[in-house]
């Protein structure tokens, strides 16, 4: 009888799901909150894949996508929970989100696995919910950050840094990052002097720098964030005349730093998420069109978690998010047709028509593991006062 | 040779910054007891009007950046100093007109005034805010270095390097100055004569013919004075935020206490424990033992005592630790 009832439930909803005309998405992106000057434009980017969707009236026998924008707080878990519940309480599909690693963490445990919602997080990168349990229902278009340890380290390799001192912003992120970064380049065979974090929102950092300075090393990597601590350190550091070059991951890398610093900074580099070729091209100049900035960070992420969402329930033909969550992986990889930002109507044509497709949209989406992207990165370099690409790992 | 690199470092990594941030706390201390001394309570208010008081500096100093006006290679913030005092006279003795009068007449107690202190202070952060924002600024101009590590190290053929900044030296000079005018003024002039006589003992300075609305004013004048003095030199050094004037205020306090709260001369000898305990304690020693112990005796550890994150605690423990065995501080002052 128990399981009759199941499976009439079940078939009801699928059911509604395939006859509704309207899909609805949730947005759950911190719009307020530490990182809410990235926000708007990450939203406009999952936007810009639903309107691209409802316009090619391709979705599922011609649905429209309707996204709804919720408010994650970033750094508020209590907020983010809640508003989760009223994502499913409105009956959203699936979500886009959330951003922040903490947050991202407590909507999948306290919203999204109770209801089996499937969650496409763009900017989540803490390597803590690589193994976070998630009955396939988490994705991240952003790559964890123990890959951008790895990737830090390879860069300090070749550039033949034998010793580094370690600072970290104090926080999941920070911390994360930098334990990422010890464990991968003592692998490499290099030396870390010193692991120390540093508080955001200080006025003065030389007792931090003294600290560093005393434990020497040929560089400093500083896992922070530009317009705070991060910069702070590097400052000091300057000042103190303790180190004159920064190893700069991806939190400190922006217009803002080389800026406030001035030319002492030349000669540092980094690394941050980002691709290059047809795909970013194309959605940079999209989200032009759009009014919106598409080289801002996570933005061409964004669009990608919103698209995959959709593709996937296209290949289910189902928005049920226990159907459609085994898909996700299916049109993200290879084999298949590659399809760029712009091309969404093609690829729901071609699934619809039974072939594969290797979704690589915006920021070259490529997903390993559980679920998360493996992983591209731009190399940066402080030229002339300018952060200049200088290849891509 | 390795000796002087020994106090080379020394002098780059704990003496020079221990002294500006001594400084500053010192002049921030003067502030709060001057008030505890002679207006009997605690201000919580004081980081808050430091902020405020350089706020309307930094204002002044971008409007003149702007309009082309400056001292050469000093910061321009030093001629836009004198407008910051002026309004920060103003907003304190706004607020002491509206507010604390109500609470003297009254004979209020003092720790009915420590609470509305933190009133004031929270309005006064809203306002500071408000207007300029809580996001870090940056108003400093000229030469930044007096003398970079660079240089140092080029004319020196040391392997350290010791950096002076400009604003370090100015904070230092200003310090100065501004202690010697004060101690002048309140032993030399009959104004600092009847603030004292009303601080000492407050029924016989009535009865010797003391106004005590003049002495509560001339007290709001030389603390609005002082904040922003303090306020400017520290932003200047560092960077100008609300929120780390709102967090100055314990370190603040603290050296007022230690020193012995009420005695000005305690006030700037706390100003210095708390910022030399805070940079020695949290300091790697490393470096420093390095170039002077025997290399068998050379440490593989950092000998830091504490790490940096546990600066605040410094300050705390001091705190505590004068309030348990001298409750009076240091120099003689008042028993809290």
């Amino acid at each position: 009888m128990k399981k009759m009832l199941m499976a009439t439930t079940a078939a009801a909803l699928v059911a509604t799901g395939a006859f509704a005309e309207d899909v609805k998405l949730g947005i759950h992106f911190g719009f307020t909150g530490p990182i809410e000057s990235l926000t708007g434009h990450m939203a406009d980017g999952a936007e810009l894949a639903m309107k691209e969707v409802s316009d090619s009236g391709m979705l599922l026998d011609g649905m429209t996508v309707t996204p709804m924008r919720v408010d994650s707080g970033c750094i508020d878990n209590g907020l983010a929970v809640s508003n989760g519940e009223r994502l499913i309480a409105d009956g959203v599909a699936g979500i886009v989100g959330s951003d922040c690693s903490g947050v991202t963490g407590a909507l999948l445990q306290n919203v999204a696995i109770p209801n089996g919602m499937v969650m496409i997080s763009p900017s989540a990168t803490s390597p803590g919910l690589t193994t976070m349990e998630d009955n396939g229902l988490f994705f991240r278009t952003s790559p964890s950050d123990a890959r951008e340890g790895e990737v830090m380290a390879e860069i300090l390799q070749e550039r033949g840094v034998k010793s580094i001192a370690l600072t970290y912003t104090n926080n999941d992120y920070g911390k994360g990052l930098a334990d990422a970064i010890e464990t991968s380049f003592k692998a490499l065979g290099g030396e870390v002097t010193i692991v120390a974090a540093h508080e955001d929102g200080k006025a003065d950092y030389s007792a931090e720098v003294g600290a560093l300075a005393s434990a020497g090393g040929d560089i400093l990597v500083v896992a922070g964030y530009l317009d705070q601590g991060g910069a702070g350190i590097i400052k000091a550091a300057l000042d103190a005349g303790a180190w004159e070059q920064f190893g700069l991951p991806g939190g400190m890398i922006g217009d803002s730093l080389p800026e406030n610093i001035g030319p002492d900074l030349n000669g540092s580099y980094g690394q941050i998420a980002g691709s290059e070729g047809e795909g970013i091209d194309n959605f940079v100049k999209m989200a032009e069109a759009a009014g919106f900035l598409g080289a801002s960070p996570y933005t061409p992420e964004s669009y990608d978690a919103a698209a995959l969402l959709l593709l996937a329930m296209q290949a289910a033909g189902s928005v049920d998010p226990a159907v459609y969550k085994d898909k996700i992986l299916d049109v993200a990889n290879a084999p298949g047709e590659k399809i760029y930002p712009g091309d969404l109507a093609k690829a729901l044509e071609l699934i619809k028509a039974g072939t594969d497709i290797d979704y690589v949209g915006a920021s070259a989406v490529e997903l390993i593991g559980p679920g998360e992207s493996a992983g591209n990165y731009r190399m940066i370099e402080v030229q002339d006062g300018k952060n200049a690409t200088v290849g891509f790992k | 040779m390795d000796f002087l690199n020994a106090i080379v470092a020394l002098a780059n990594y704990v003496l020079i910054p221990g002294i500006a941030y001594g400084s500053q706390l010192a002049i921030g201390a003067l502030g709060v007891t001057l008030v505890y001394g002679i207006l009997r309570f605690s201000n919580f208010a004081h980081g808050d009007t430091m902020a405020f008081g350089t706020m309307i500096v930094i204002l002044v100093t971008w409007w003149m950046q702007g309009a082309g006006i400056s001292l050469g290679p000093v910061p321009t913030a030093l001629l836009a100093l004198p407008f910051g005092i002026v309004g920060c006279i103003v907003l304190v003795l706004v607020t002491d007109r509206t507010v604390y009068k109500f609470y003297r007449e009254q004979k209020a107690k003092p720790v009915i005034l420590v609470i509305v202190s933190m009133g004031v202070m929270f309005v006064m952060n809203g306002i500071t805010r408000f207007i300029i924002g809580p996001d870090d600024q940056s108003f400093a101009d000229g030469p930044r270095f007096v003398i970079s590590a660079r240089d140092f190290k080029e004319m020196t053929g040391l392997e350290e390097g010791l950096g002076i900044r400009t604003t370090q030296v100015i904070t230092v000079l200003t310090a100065i100055v501004v202690v010697a005018l004060l101690f002048w003024f309140l032993n030399k002039t009959r104004a600092g004569k009847s603030m004292r006589a009303y601080s000492d003992n407050e029924d016989l300075a009535l009865l010797s013919g003391i106004n005590p609305e003049r002495v509560v004013m001339m007290t709001w004048i030389i603390v609005a004075t002082l904040a922003t003095i303090a306020g400017t030199l520290y932003g200047l050094d560092k960077t100008f935020k609300p929120f780390t004037y709102f967090q100055l205020l314990l370190p603040i306090f603290a050296s007022a206490v230690v020193g012995g709260i009420g005695n000005p001369l305690g006030a700037i000898a706390g100003g210095f424990v708390i910022a030399f305990s805070e940079v020695t304690i949290t300091y790697a020693w490393k470096k420093i033992l390095v170039y002077v112990m025997p290399e068998s005796l050379e440490p593989s550890g950092l000998v830091q005592l504490m790490s940096t994150d546990y600066k605040f605690a410094v300050s705390f423990v001091i705190l505590l630790i004068v309030l348990l065995f001298k409750p009076t501080g240091l120099f003689k002052g008042q028993t809290i």
